[in-house]
C-alpha cells in the first residue's frame, strides 16, 4: 500500500468546488509532482492532506491511517510536514527560531540538534544567516529556509508546494537538486510546481491536474515526452 | 548527520553568544531596577519624611503587573485585548467579596473572611478562567474584531459588578476589605526601622491554626504593601520570562507572526490561544487581590476602560513583548499620570514667579491663571507625551530584541533588494 493515498477527493471552498474525485498514490521514497496552471487545485490539495482543508467526499490515508479528518497538528506529528504556498516564514523571527519552529511537535533535543545540522548541511547559505530575522532574508533564502523549516520535522513526507516561485534561474537549480538530495536522504517528497519542465525532470511520478480534476499521470520522463504536456506547460 | 565531528558543533555557539549579549542589557535593567525598588523606599521616607511615595509606588507596581499579563496576551501571542481591566476587576472582586462583611448583607446571609494569600490563588484562577472564557468565542477573530469584542468584555464586566448591587454593593463599592495578615516571625527587618512602619503585635488567629497565636497585619501599612508588590512582580517576572522561553512561548510567537503557518507546524492553534488569554488574565487576578486589600475600597468605577487602555498604553510605549520594557513603560506611564501631570499646575506656577512672570498668575476675565489654565492642558499634554515618545521610539522604550532587529535589517535589507535587482 502506499505510503500516502489521496482517494476520490471532492473539495470546496464555499460553493466553489476545487477538487473532483482526485486520486493521488505516493510510494514511499519517491519524488511525485504535482504540475498544472494556476487555480487547478494543486494547493488545495496539499492543504487537504495537511489538514488545513477537509474533504466533502473521499478519504486521504497516510502510512495506512486515515487522516481525512483529522486536525493539522497531528498530521505533522505522524510524519508530514510542507513548506507551504508563499513559504509562510515567520518573518520577525530568526532564522533559527524558525528551524526550531518546524520541529516543534518533536522533543527529542539530540536529535532536533542533528537535524539542524543537516539543515545547515543542506543550506549552507542559512548557516551564515542563521541570527537574522527571516523577514530579512532574500527569496531563494526564504524558500531555503522554509524547505530547512518543513525538514525540521523530520517528515516521512515532505510537501513542497511552488519551490520556484519568483526565483531566479540559478537559484531554481540549486533548490531541485537540494529536493533530489533530500530524497536521496529517505524522504519522499510530493511536489507542487507550475515550472513543468523542473518538476518532471526530478518527479519520478507526476500527476496533471487540469481544473480539480486528473487530466494526466505517468512517471516525470513519459509526461515530459508526451505532446499535450508539451503544448500545454512547456510551451513547445 | 549525527556523525559529523564534535567541532563543528561549534557552530551553534555564536547565536547563543548573540542572545546573551541582548539579554545582559536585560540584566542590567533588572539590576538597575532592583536597586531603585530597594533604595527608593529608604530615600523617600528619608526625604520627605513620609511614607505617602513609598504607597504611590505600591500602587504603580499594581499597574507593573498589569501591563506583564497584557504583555503575554498583547506582546507575546499578538492578541489586542481592549478589555484587560475586566479581570483586573474580577480579581479585586473576588478578593473583596470574600474577605469583608459585604455577603452580610447580601442573600448569602453570611460574611466571609478568606485569607489574602489563599484569595489571592484565587483570585488568580477565576481570572484565568473568566480568561478562557472570554477566549473561547474569540478564537476565530483577530486584530480588530478580537479588539472589538474583548472591548465589550471590558465594559460589561464592571457594568455588572454595579448592577449586581445585591451581592456587590454596586455604586456603594466594598469597603472594610480585611488586610492581609503574617504569622509574626516573618514581619522582618523592614517593619521595625525607627517606628516608620506599624509594626502591631496583637492576637490573632491565622486561619491554618487552631489557637489563638501572634501576628502582623498589614493594616494599610505602605511599606509591606511596597515589599509584597515587590515579591509579586519578581515572581511574575521569573514566571514570564520562563514562559517566554518555553515551547508555548514560542508557539505563541509563532502565531503572532502566522497563524496558518503556526498551525502547519503542528501547533495546536486554539490552546494555545487559549492560554494566552488565560495566563495573561492569572496576572490581573494577581493584581486584582493586592489592589483590593491596599486599597481597602473596591468599586466598579475603579475598572472602567480607562484603566485597560493606560496598562495598554504601558506595554506599547514600554516595547511591546520585552517584559524590562513593559516595567519601565509601566512606571513611567504611572509617574506622568499620577506625579507629573498633578503636580504640573503649581510646578507652572512657581516658575512663572520664579522668572518675573509672575502677573501671569494672576486670574484675569477669561483666563483662569497659569495654574488653572495648565490643568485644564492636562490632558493634552499627556496626549502630547505620548504622541512625542511613540514618534521618536515607535518600537517602544526597550524593544524586545526581534524588533529592534527587523528595524536594523530593515535598510540593510532595501540595499540588498537593490542589488540583486541590478543583478538580475
Amino acid at each position: 500500500m502506499a505510503l500516502l493515498e489521496f482517494e476520490g477527493v471532492d473539495a470546496f471552498y464555499g460553493r466553489i468546488q476545487a477538487l473532483r474525485k482526485v486520486s493521488i498514490s505516493v510510494e514511499k521514497g519517491e519524488v511525485v509532482a504535482l504540475i498544472g496552471s494556476n487555480g487547478a487545485g494543486k494547493t488545495t490539495t496539499l492543504r487537504t492532506i495537511s489538514g488545513l482543508m477537509h474533504p466533502t467526499n473521499g478519504t486521504v490515508m497516510f502510512d495506512g491511517r486515515d487522516i481525512t479528518h483529522t486536525r493539522p497538528s497531528r498530521i505533522v506529528e505522524l510524519g508530514i510536514s510542507q513548506s507551504p504556498e508563499g513559504r509562510r516564514l515567520f518573518p520577525r523571527m530568526s532564522v533559527v527560531d524558525n528551524l526550531f519552529m518546524g520541529a516543534y511537535s518533536r522533543n527529542d533535543r539530540p536529535g532536533i540538534a542533528s537535524d539542524m545540522e543537516r539543515v545547515f548541511t543542506l543550506f549552507p547559505r542559512l548557516l551564515e544567516r542563521r541570527t537574522q530575522i527571516a523577514g530579512t532574508l532574500s527569496g531563494g533564502e526564504q524558500q531555503m529556509l522554509a524547505m530547512g523549516r518543513a525538514l525540521m520535522a523530520r517528515p516521512k513526507v515532505m510537501m513542497l508546494d511552488e519551490p520556484s516561485l519568483g526565483l531566479a534561474p540559478i537559484l531554481i537549480e540549486t533548490i531541485f537538486s537540494i529536493v533530489r538530495e533530500i530524497n536521496s536522504q529517505g524522504t519522499t517528497v510530493l511536489l507542487v510546481e507550475q515550472n513543468a519542465h523542473k518538476a518532471l525532470e526530478v518527479a519520478n511520478r507526476a500527476y496533471v491536474l487540469e481544473t480539480g480534476v486528473i487530466a494526466q499521470q505517468g512517471t516525470g520522463r513519459d509526461l515530459l515526452a508526451s505532446e499535450e504536456v508539451q503544448k500545454a506547460y512547456l510551451g513547445m | 548527520m549525527s556523525t559529523r565531528p564534535a567541532g563543528k558543533r561549534r557552530s551553534l555557539l555564536p547565536p547563543i553568544r548573540f542572545r546573551e549579549r541582548m539579554r545582559d542589557r536585560d540584566t542590567a535593567i533588572y539590576g538597575v531596577l532592583i536597586i531603585i525598588a530597594l533604595i527608593f523606599p529608604l530615600a523617600t521616607i528619608f526625604a520627605t519624611d513620609s511614607t505617602f511615595l513609598v504607597s504611590q509606588a505600591g500602587h504603580a507596581g499594581t499597574f507593573v503587573l498589569l501591563a506583564i499579563g497584557l504583555n503575554v496576551v498583547v506582546g507575546f501571542a499578538g492578541l489586542l485585548d481592549l478589555g484587560y481591566a475586566a479581570f483586573f476587576a474580577i480579581g479585586a472582586y473576588t478578593y473583596a467579596l470574600f474577605a469583608s462583611a459585604q455577603l452580610q448583607a447580601s442573600p448569602a446571609h453570611h460574611a466571609y473572611h478568606l485569607p489574602f494569600w489563599l484569595m489571592m490563588f484565587v483570585a488568580l484562577f477565576v481570572a484565568a478562567a473568566f480568561g478562557a472564557v472570554l477566549g473561547f468565542p474569540t478564537l476565530r477573530l483577530r486584530g480588530d474584531y478580537l479588539a472589538i469584542v474583548t472591548l465589550g468584555f471590558g465594559e460589561i464586566v464592571p457594568q455588572l459588578f454595579f448592577n449586581f448591587d445585591q451581592w456587590t454593593g454596586g455604586i456603594n463599592a466594598i469597603g472594610g476589605i480585611d488586610q492581609p495578615s503574617l504569622p509574626a516571625w516573618i514581619t522582618g527587618p523592614w517593619a521595625g526601622a525607627n517606628g516608620i512602619a506599624i509594626l502591631q503585635n496583637f492576637t490573632c488567629k491565622p486561619f491554618w491554626a487552631s489557637s489563638a497565636a501572634p501576628c502582623y497585619s498589614f493594616s494599610f501599612d505602605p511599606i509591606a504593601y511596597y515589599v509584597l508588590v515587590l515579591i509579586l512582580i519578581v515572581a511574575a517576572v521569573i514566571l514570564v520570562t520562563n514562559l517566554h522561553r518555553s515551547r508555548l512561548g514560542r508557539a505563541w510567537m509563532a502565531i503572532r507572526e502566522d497563524e496558518v503557518a503556526a498551525a502547519a507546524m503542528g501547533i495546536n492553534t486554539v490552546t494555545t490561544k487559549l492560554l494566552a488569554f488565560a495566563i495573561g488574565a492569572s496576572f490581573s487576578g494577581f493584581a486584582g487581590a493586592y489592589y483590593g486589600a491596599s486599597f481597602g475600597l473596591v468599586s466598579p468605577d475603579q475598572f472602567y476602560f480607562v484603566v485597560s487602555i493606560t496598562v495598554l498604553v504601558m506595554v506599547v510605549l514600554g516595547g511591546m513583548g520585552n517584559i524590562t520594557g513593559v516595567i519601565v513603560g509601566a512606571i513611567i506611564i504611572y509617574f506622568v499620570l499620577n506625579s507629573l501631570l498633578p503636580s504640573l499646575p503649581s510646578t507652572v506656577e512657581s516658575f512663572a514667579s520664579n522668572i518675573g512672570l509672575g502677573f501671569l498668575n494672576d486670574r484675569n476675565g477669561d483666563w483662569p491663571g497659569l495654574a488653572g489654565e495648565t490643568q485644564r492642558l492636562q490632558f493634552l499634554l499627556y496626549g502630547l507625551i505620548l504622541v512625542l515618545m511613540m514618534l521618536l521610539r515607535p518600537q517602544g522604550i526597550f524593544p524586545s530584541r526581534v524588533r529592534e532587529q527587523e528595524l536594523k535589517h530593515a535598510a540593510v535589507q532595501e540595499e540588498e533588494a537593490v542589488v540583486e535587482m541590478t543583478h538580475a
